[in-house]
């Protein structure tokens, strides 16, 4: 058997961590999308923008769990999951789209618009912030929460 | 005279019939495959960007957590392209 068939990777999830911070990241930006969507498309653009970010948020998580998982067990299980997980997310997208078309508090601009500025405004809000970590890891929370490490006197 | 005009009502409505049907059929065909079509580059960009970041982790895992991140978001990148085509296709088809 080949490396790659066996080669996992242990310990903690980073796009779990990723996935989580996007979602709360999409919780605050959501009351102020849905009330500039309320202004434009009345209420029926508030419902779609909320079930839009519902889509977007979900579909990140079930991502970041999708690669979480895999990763544990085997490199090329991950890299199969991924694939075919893309596949099945955006059929699972269209699925979630196309039974809601023809409700009648469905505006598909509103919806479609959300699809888009959601998961890109997210993920470049996030990219900005895993950038910053990358490049200056001294920056980063964990790093920087000096109370935990006692003074070398209290020894 | 009189039936023979009929007719040719009749054969002028199927012919319109007809040409609408087949114009639906085509915007329908259109809009599946400008879909289709959306979601191939995705596709091949994210396996692509996989198939890289597990010979990165396979080479240096010391380096995974940091390459997996990256590749997260690599992936949800491309797959917003996958995303806008959808959104094109909802809009030219239902809305």
């Amino acid at each position: 058997m080949s490396d790659s068939f066996v080669t996992r990777v242990e310990g903690p999830a980073p796009e779990m961590e990723v996935g989580r911070d996007m979602v709360r990241r999409g919780l605050i930006f959501t009351p102020l999308y849905l009330a500039v969507c309320g202004v434009i498309w009345g209420l029926n653009g508030v419902w779609s923008a909320g079930y839009g970010i519902a889509i977007v948020l979900l579909n990140f998580m079930l991502a970041a769990l999708t690669i979480s998982l895999t990763v544990r067990i085997s490199l090329a299980l991950m890299m199969g999951a991924v694939l075919f997980g893309y596949l099945g997310r955006l059929g699972l997208i269209f699925l979630a789209v196309i039974l809601v078309k023809d409700a009648g508090w469905v505006s598909l601009v509103a919806l479609g618009i959300t699809l888009i500025v959601t998961h890109l405004g997210l993920l470049f809000w996030e990219m900005r912030h895993v950038a910053a970590s990358l490049a200056f890891p001294g920056l980063k929370p964990e790093s920087a929460n000096i109370e935990s490490v006692k003074p070398l006197d209290s020894i | 005279m009189e039936a023979l005009a009929r007719l040719a009502a009749e054969t002028v409505d199927t012919v319109a019939k007809t040409a609408a049907d087949e114009k639906n059929i085509a915007a329908a065909a259109s809009a599946g495959f400008a879909y289709g079509l959306a979601a191939i580059g995705p596709g091949i960009g994210i396996g692509y960007l996989v198939g890289q970041a597990v010979s990165a982790m396979a080479r240096q895992p010391e380096a995974a957590g940091m390459v997996r991140t990256t590749m997260f978001l690599g992936i949800a990148f491309t797959e917003a392209l996958a995303l806008i085509g959808f959104v094109v296709f909802i809009l030219l088809k239902f809305a």
